[in-house]
């Protein structure tokens, strides 16, 4: 059952006046602007022992999402099309907030929203992981750790799970004898297409790209938006509040743009395509 | 998602016969489970969904109760004979997904202020289902919480948009939703003109994504009419006409 309960993020009075002020003033507290994303860095290959990982810094928030590439059966109605599991957990390093047990439902939605817009957007190529049709497929688990949370969980989960899964190596099975073997070799994950996720909330009637914790603890509303190179593939309303047609529109164009250049960006981390 | 036959055929019907701009037929009862405070019996299609409102009610366990407001607790469930192949009963993570977003999608309607230290229940149980359950389930919940006698601010209304033949269409079914390009659920509050949830799986250009949001609000428009008609025939019969408030 979801139940409402008092934001866990606690603002100081004063610290909230003046982020009200500062936001009056079309300022953020941390000197950006309201259509500005933090500086980020992704690292890749951080997990040897994975089939592919990447760490991503946003600010303070840091995840890394590691890719172990396994077999088994093709999910119900997709008989022909290899299985991809975006998984998250928000670990108890993450913040004096987080306590260890199942997920609760922030972190299920964070987990089903950065699978959205991967499963959505169609980035990887599942057709091209099948081993024997209808019966042995490749299954990619994506699990993604939060390490440290400073904010936008959303969009650091995102970019950690698509820079993994763009630099990561697929072991190149064969059926032999009824029995898959691994070959020893891999290739590149058949990538389609570089889904990315830009998230904004609303203080008052101001809506700001990429919030810090305690703009979300001061947030009305959230919104998560992914496109990918052809449009839009995955959205997500989030939070207590609500928006207008015309602010959805808008932040919608925002993120169509801002996500052009943060593709770029992940391209040129990941060395994608080099 | 990418689709593999074609969902409009050549006289702009649907698979189910309708037009794009048609909505599947919605019937509302209100008042049908005795026992809750306020409830409401939604057939969206082939969904058919009972949603019960409890409260507000004492708090339990009591260190969930908040001072100066009211706890909203909602339960989106699937009966395990309501899909083709047996549902688990026991929660699935879809399921805890919509509990949450079905939750936000109503607060912003609620005074909640109004009722401090108290809870409000909202189940929502879905008996079967037909594609956009979460739409008909919010709609069934807002009509259950008006039946209950909260304070509200404005209806909640929901109805999603999609698309299929690479054409916007206004309420798709479960056949679209599992093959065609896209799903967009919206909940809207019509009088205040706020979004309240909003969803998207599948691709859309950017003219697309305006002109399904847009399909999509006028689909949730529709579905306000057909909410206030029903609380109105529950409460005045038939004598008075559903008017509009502004």
């Amino acid at each position: 059952m979801s139940t409402s309960k008092r934001s866990t993020i606690i603002v100081e009075h004063l610290r909230k006046q003046q982020m009200l002020e500062a936001i009056a003033n079309g300022k953020r507290l941390d000197g950006r602007g309201f259509d500005e994303i933090r500086p980020f860095e992704i690292e890749i290959d951080v997990i040897k022992k994975a089939n592919g990982s990447a760490r991503v810094k946003l600010g303070d928030s840091e995840v890394i999402a590691g890719i172990k590439v396994e077999t088994g059966e093709p999910f119900e109605g997709l008989e022909n099309k290899g299985a991809l599991i975006v998984s998250a957990e928000v670990l108890p390093t993450a913040s004096p907030h987080i306590e260890p047990g199942p997920p609760d439902e922030e972190t299920v939605e964070l987990a089903r929203v950065v699978d959205r817009g991967v499963r959505e957007s169609e980035m990887v190529d599942l057709d091209e992981l099948v081993l024997v049709p209808g019966k042995i497929v490749y299954t990619i688990f994506v699990d993604c750790s939060v390490i440290n949370a400073d904010g936008n969980l959303f969009d650091a989960t995102s970019y950690a799970t698509v820079s993994a899964l763009l630099s990561a190596k697929l072991p190149i099975l064969e059926m032999q004898d009824g029995k898959v073997v691994d070959t020893g070799k891999t290739k590149p994950m058949p990538i389609k297409t570089i889904p990315i996720s830009i998230t904004a909330v609303k203080i008052g009637d101001v809506v700001m790209l990429d919030p810090v914790t305690e703009e979300e603890g001061s947030m009305d509303a959230r919104i998560t938006i992914t496109t990918s190179d052809e449009g839009f593939c995955a959205l997500q309303k989030g939070y207590t509040g609500s928006f207008t047609v015309d602010q959805i529109k808008k932040a919608a164009e925002t993120a169509r743009i801002k996500g052009q250049e943060i593709r770029a960006k992940v391209k040129e981390f990941t060395k994608y395509g080099s | 998602m990418t689709q593999t036959r074609n969902l409009i055929d050549e006289n702009g019907k649907r698979t189910d016969g309708r037009t794009i701009d048609e909505m599947r037929p919605v019937k509302i009862t209100v008042g049908t489970v005795k026992n809750a405070d306020g409830s409401a019996f939604v057939e969206f299609g082939k969904n058919k969904i009972v949603a019960a409102v409890y409260g507000p009610r004492e708090v339990h366990p009591k260190h969930l109760a908040q001072p100066d407001r009211c706890v909203l607790r909602c339960r989106y469930h699937m009966s395990p004979f309501s899909t083709d192949t047996r549902k688990n009963p026991a929660p699935s993570r879809r399921e805890v997904e919509i509990s949450k977003v079905m939750r936000e999608s109503l607060e912003p309607a609620l005074m909640l202020e109004d009722y401090p230290r108290a809870a409000i229940d909202v189940f929502v149980e879905v008996l079967q289902s037909d594609g956009g359950s979460r739409c008909a389930g919010i709609t069934a919940a807002a009509v259950a919480l008006a039946d209950a006698g909260i304070n509200m601010r404005d209806i909640v209304s929901a109805c999603a948009a999609g698309k299929v033949d690479d054409k916007i269409v206004l309420d798709i079914n479960d056949t679209e939703d599992k093959e065609g390009g896209a799903d967009m659920p919206v909940a809207y509050m019509p009088r205040l003109n706020q979004v309240t949830l909003m969803q998207l799986d599948g691709n859309l250009s950017p003219d697309q994504f305006n002109e399904c949001l847009d399909k999509a609000i006028e689909g949730c428009k529709a579905v306000a009419e057909i909410q206030k008609a029903a609380l109105m025939q529950k409460y005045f019969g038939n004598e008075t006409e559903v008017k509009e408030e502004q």
